[in-house]
């Protein structure tokens, strides 16, 4: 287990950028905003909550194929499946992985362009704590998602398309706790609601995404 | 006699060749009786006029959206359980019919929300997650299409269809907490004092059981296309074998 996660924080590392990629993502997207909304800070503000959870997901999207899809077509996806370890480990240990280059970077600088768009002083520990709770759930969803299209050939846009849908109630949740903390609300129910949601999945989907990567192995 | 007969192909197109022209007939004519009824013989709302009167599409198909869906989830259960092709087949004959349905439904919404309340569209808890609804049934039949080998795609959309569920129902009390709403309360339940009047009553009943045997038929027939075209591979496959 060790070893798959070593080897794949070294491959997402190493092969192709995927890391800084969608990092980079999340901070175009948060220039990009206030070029095309307007400079005004109450505005800015306002939205930075929605628009940073908005970015996290995308950014997170981006490196979902990744995800099964080279193993895939490299074949050791069939070693993995045959290797002693239970295929849910396996997809538990990939999500894994996956969170910590893109979940774990996304929450360090979520802050920083948190500061860009004008996001009120109270709400930057909510920020962080909730972007910290929610992407493993972002992560474990898109796993499911790249299970389900492993077999198709150039599935990504296929795979926003499922994956999306899915992500709708981390999202809402997400923003909200941020959105509630920045005005200085109580946030104890939406944090547990996003909580409640990334335990579910982390402790379900693995199962769904096993089951579909043995259907695409068949 | 039992229902998982008609998991045998042959029993279920026997069947079903009997039974759709009567479901069809029968669903023409609720249909036809139903929306005249509604639409000419009740009277105008005192407050809503004649805009009320869309109840009778929008309402049944409304209801018909959900359904539909549960039916695919009970569907590609039986399918993932005992691996009956035609539950699958009819899983995959429904969604159409269902994402049909939803949008039915929302563009009716949408046309009486103008006049009454003043937009075509408003973030309402109930608007917002039929909206995702839509985005789910586009992605399960974008599934459906994607994937050739037609068992590993109804093996893959079964277990999206049950993810999918379970995060169609978070979605849907989720966006209650995320925004009071604009849309007026259930109406129609049996056990509430205040309800609709019984002069819309009684039509929207009749619409509402058209609805339900259109979808019936619709089913049936996109069913038995579907297993026609199975055949046909199974056909050409042979041929291309001998």
């Amino acid at each position: 287990m060790w070893a798959l996660l070593t080897r794949d924080l070294r491959l997402a590392m190493r092969a192709g950028g995927g890391f800084g990629l969608g990092l980079a993502f999340f901070l175009l997207l948060a220039v990009l905003v206030p070029l095309g909304v307007g400079p005004e800070g109450g505005v800015l503000g306002a939205i930075a909550p929605g628009i940073l959870w908005v970015g996290a997901l995308l950014s997170c999207l981006l490196s979902l194929d990744r995800i099964f899809a080279l193993d895939f077509e490299d074949g050791s996806l069939d070693l993995l499946a045959t290797s002693p370890m239970p295929l849910e480990a396996v997809v538990a240990v990939k999500a894994l992985a996956h969170w910590l280059v893109t979940g774990v970077p996304l929450t360090v600088v979520a802050p920083v362009l948190g500061v860009l768009l004008n996001l009120p002083g109270t709400g930057y520990g909510w920020l962080v704590l909730s972007l910290m709770l929610g992407t493993p759930a972002l992560s474990v969803i898109g796993a499911l998602g790249a299970a389900l299209v492993v077999g198709v050939k150039r599935g990504g846009l296929l795979l926003s398309l499922l994956v999306l849908p899915l992500y709708v109630p981390t999202l809402i949740f997400g923003a909200e706790v941020v959105k509630r903390g920045a005005a200085g609300m109580e946030v104890s129910v939406p944090l547990l609601l996003l909580s409640g949601i990334t335990l579910g999945a982390v402790a379900l989907l693995p199962f769904a995404a096993a089951a579909a990567i043995r259907v695409n192995l068949r | 006699m039992s229902i998982w007969e008609y998991a045998n192909p042959k029993k279920f197109m026997q069947t079903s060749a009997w039974a759709l022209p009567w479901v069809a007939g029968l669903a023409l004519l609720c249909l036809l009786a139903g929306l005249v009824w509604g639409f000419f013989f009740t009277p105008d709302d005192f407050r809503q006029g004649s805009t009320v009167k869309i109840i009778y599409l929008h309402v049944p198909s409304a209801m018909m959206a959900i359904n539909a869906w549960v039916m695919m989830l009970v569907t590609s259960l039986i399918w993932l359980i005992r691996r009956h092709h035609v539950s699958a087949l009819a899983a995959k004959a429904a969604a159409p019919v269902g994402l049909t349905f939803t949008v039915i439904a929302l563009v009716t919404g949408a046309l009486w929300g103008q006049p009454m309340w003043g937009t075509w569209w408003a973030w309402d808890p109930r608007l917002t997650s039929f909206l995702i609804l839509t985005l789910f049934y586009m992605g399960y039949i974008a599934l459906w299409e994607a994937i050739e080998n037609p068992d590993t795609a109804a093996d893959l959309t079964a277990v999206l269809c049950l993810v999918g569920s379970v995060f169609a129902l978070l979605s849907r009390y989720a966006v209650l907490f995320w925004n009071q709403g604009l849309h007026q309360g259930a109406s129609l339940s049996l056990d509430k004092e205040e309800n609709v009047a019984d002069v819309f009553w009684f039509p929207l009943l009749v619409c509402i059981a058209g609805f339900v045997l259109l979808f019936v038929a619709l089913v049936l027939m996109r069913t038995r296309t579907e297993i026609r075209a199975r055949r046909l591979q199974a056909l050409l496959a042979r041929e291309r074998l001998a």
